[in-house]
């Protein structure tokens, strides 16, 4: 039913875009270390020697950490295997609460001390009502 | 086997079919946009900034569905060298493009509130925004090529190269650390997003896909007047 050409054409398209997909595939794997928008503690541990250069540092807020004095606010980045101390002078976003994401960007003092020229919050992929939130919680 | 491209069959339906896809398309988006504004419950987190969801993400679901289709159609076309899958995939285009547009902008509005910041390089929103130079491209390639065999196999050749893109938006949450959340509906395991809200987001996508089609049949029915008119291009 189908011509030889067809045939052809149809191979000649598949192998374009295999070499395509090999090709952005290297091309990504090798980028890896500029594609990932943060660093998590971990990371930031295994850091062999400290750059001046700015980064960014993602994770949970720890429980019970966030301490807000007159015009600055001091918490800790994990995840839970490792910690680090922000600290930040500023607004921070709506969703930045204890327990929740977030990614802070800025620069390294020592491996776990981190001063934190920007704050963002960032949201998980749940999505309910305060009700169905406030049921949960008393499980 | 070819029967159902005759253009003059295909006409008749796509300069009648529009003004129903309209009504249809009026009705579900006034009971989607009911459902998304005033009926669904607000968030325990973001509260009532997570109604720009019910715009975003069927937004962002239909642009790269749209792409996927043009993608699939060109090469299609290509390989059977049916002329009529390149004036489909054409006559998809402006829709993809424009809820490309739309799910950039309501994500920004979303993430100045919640996240703090219009905008960030991050793998998603980076790699949604290289989507949408794809459109520009291939739109644009319509335009400027003006030989009828030359822009088939550079429309095509410009689709396949950004249908790599696809799969890296869908999975770069996944696969790197991004600022953007993970996926919440999945087709393998239970979604995390409440029935209450997954109501309203399924009915937004149904009357965005709607809207599409509606779209998509205006346009094409333009491209089959132009061939008509011209009278020389057959498909």
């Amino acid at each position: 039913m189908y011509g030889r050409k067809v045939k052809l054409r149809f191979f000649f398209i598949i192998f374009i875009l295999l070499s395509l997909i090999l090709s952005v595939f290297m091309v990504l794997r090798s980028l890896e270390e500029n594609v990932v928008y943060f660093k998590s503690p971990t990371d930031v541990k295994l850091i062999g020697e400290l750059e001046s250069k700015k980064i960014r540092i993602g994770g949970m807020v720890k429980k019970n950490s966030i301490e807000i004095s007159s015009n600055k606010v001091n918490f800790i980045i994990t995840d839970y295997k490792n910690e680090i101390n922000v600290t930040y002078s500023g607004v921070v976003p709506n969703l930045f609460s204890e327990g929740k994401g977030v990614v802070a960007e800025g620069y390294l003092k020592d491996k776990s001390f981190f001063e934190a020229s920007k704050i963002l919050a960032k949201h998980d992929e749940n999505y309910m009502p305060p009700e169905v939130k406030k049921a949960l919680g008393e499980k | 086997m070819l029967k159902f491209f005759e253009p003059n069959k295909i006409f008749l339906i796509t300069s009648k079919a529009p003004k129903y896809v309209l009504a249809l398309f009026i009705v579900v988006i006034s009971i989607g946009l009911m459902e998304a504004l005033i009926l669904s419950p607000e968030d325990y987190k973001q509260s009532h900034s997570v109604r720009i969801m019910y715009v975003h993400v069927p937004a962002a679901w239909i642009t790269l569905g749209i792409f996927t289709s043009i993608t699939l159609l060109s090469i299609s076309g290509y390989v059977t060298k049916i002329k009529n899958f390149f004036l489909i995939a054409k006559s998809l285009a402006p829709s993809g493009l424009v809820f490309n547009i739309i799910a950039l902008v309501t994500g920004s509005i979303w993430g100045k509130p919640t996240w703090g910041t219009w905008w960030v390089w991050d793998a998603r929103i980076t790699s949604m925004l290289v989507l949408l130079l794809f459109y520009l491209i291939y739109l644009i390639a319509w335009r400027i090529f003006e030989d009828k065999n030359q822009v088939l196999k550079i429309t095509t050749f410009i689709t396949i190269c950004g249908v790599i893109n696809i799969p890296i938006i869908k999975f770069s949450v996944d696969w790197w650390n991004t600022l953007h959340q993970p996926a919440s509906i999945s087709i393998f395991s239970k979604s995390s997003i409440h029935p209450s809200m997954l109501f309203p987001l399924m009915i937004m996508t149904a009357a965005f896909a709607l809207f599409s089609i509606l779209i998509f049949l205006m346009k094409y029915n333009t491209e089959l007047i132009k061939i008509k008119n011209k009278g020389l291009d057959r498909l």
